[in-house]
């Protein structure tokens, strides 16, 4: 699956996010630079990975989401592409429009970084195939900003649509309803706080991630 | 054309929980202002725009609501006023 992970200034997940694509879904999987215009020729899953993109000022993801690179990733989205965000990623999701809802400060203020439970809440997705219903995956978290707030009809509709893929089991910042997870409306765009792409080699403490990328591949060819 | 000075102020939605608020009012609380209550912290933005009146008061309109805002959180208005000119105050 041709992928691009998006670097902006004060991205620091870059590496693991192209690490991770280049050892399951695309051996080339490229870089590509927030000020470029348009994404590389046949990409088809577009990463925006974590971190502190333009020093979280402003709002974390605030900035980011509306540098030039971001018009494509939208035109891609609209197209049906896929679109992964992580952590920062998540933020400039929602920041940009692509998923609804916002990200805030976490309920006690404090950063957390841990390996946390998550339970898979939807199969369904282009994401989540190769994981089962009700499974409990073991995926790290590493925010300040992840209490995922939205108006009480967002979060109604998201509830009803099977929008939610991935829900804390113990709940770690405050997010309403538990949500570490959602995709789109179409279902090609996730984003998630916790971090798939750092839990794909046992070496590391779990392969829990894996299943993210090996539900993309299969997405591909069923196409 | 004309100098514009303005003011934007951006705090969190009432119904949004604001811990850095509530921190701020427990440390005023142990050093004996116990009588504080409802602390919020928001955020101040000075701007300085150029044009026609008429002009700019659209512009920060739309660059306060679209920009330096999140509305899914967050609620703002702005104060502008013509650099050695009258005070305008919107919302």
């Amino acid at each position: 699956m041709k992928t691009a992970v998006i670097q902006f200034p004060g991205s620091n997940c870059d590496g693991d996010a192209l690490h991770a694509a280049q050892l399951l879904l695309d051996q080339d999987a490229q870089f590509v630079w927030h000020t470029e215009a348009g994404l590389p020729q046949g990409t088809e899953l577009v990463f925006l990975p974590g971190g502190f993109s333009y020093g979280d000022h402003l709002r974390s993801g605030a900035i980011a989401a509306r540098s030039p690179i971001m018009q494509a990733v939208k035109a891609h989205a609209e197209r049906g592409g896929y679109v992964l965000g992580v952590c920062n990623g998540f933020q400039v999701l929602t920041e940009s429009g692509l998923l609804p809802g916002a990200l805030s400060r976490n309920r006690d203020l404090h950063f957390l970084c841990r390996p946390v439970h998550l339970r898979v809440e939807n199969t369904g997705t282009a994401f989540t195939g190769a994981y089962t219903k009700g499974q409990v995956i073991e995926v790290p978290i590493a925010h300040g900003e992840g209490n995922y707030y939205a108006d009480p009809e967002t979060i109604a509709r998201l509830e009803g649509e099977g929008q939610v893929v991935f829900r804390y089991v113990d709940n770690p910042n405050g997010s309403l309803n538990d949500i570490a997870g959602i995709v789109s409306e179409r279902g090609n765009v996730l984003g998630m706080m916790p971090h798939p792409e750092r839990a794909v080699e046992a070496l590391l403490g779990s392969e829990d991630g894996r299943g993210l990328f090996d539900s993309l591949k299969g997405a591909l060819v069923s196409r | 054309m004309s100098t514009f000075k303005a003011k934007v102020f951006v705090t969190l939605k009432p119904s949004i929980l604001d811990p850095q608020g509530r921190t701020v009012e427990r440390a005023l609380s142990h050093l004996d202002h116990g009588n504080v209550s409802g602390v919020r912290v928001g955020k101040y933005i000075e701007l300085t725009l150029s044009g026609s009146r008429a002009e700019v008061e659209a512009q920060l309109k739309d660059i306060t609501e679209n920009v330096l805002s999140n509305p899914v959180m967050e609620d703002a208005r702005w104060e502008i006023s013509e650099q050695q000119g009258e005070e305008l105050v919107g919302a």
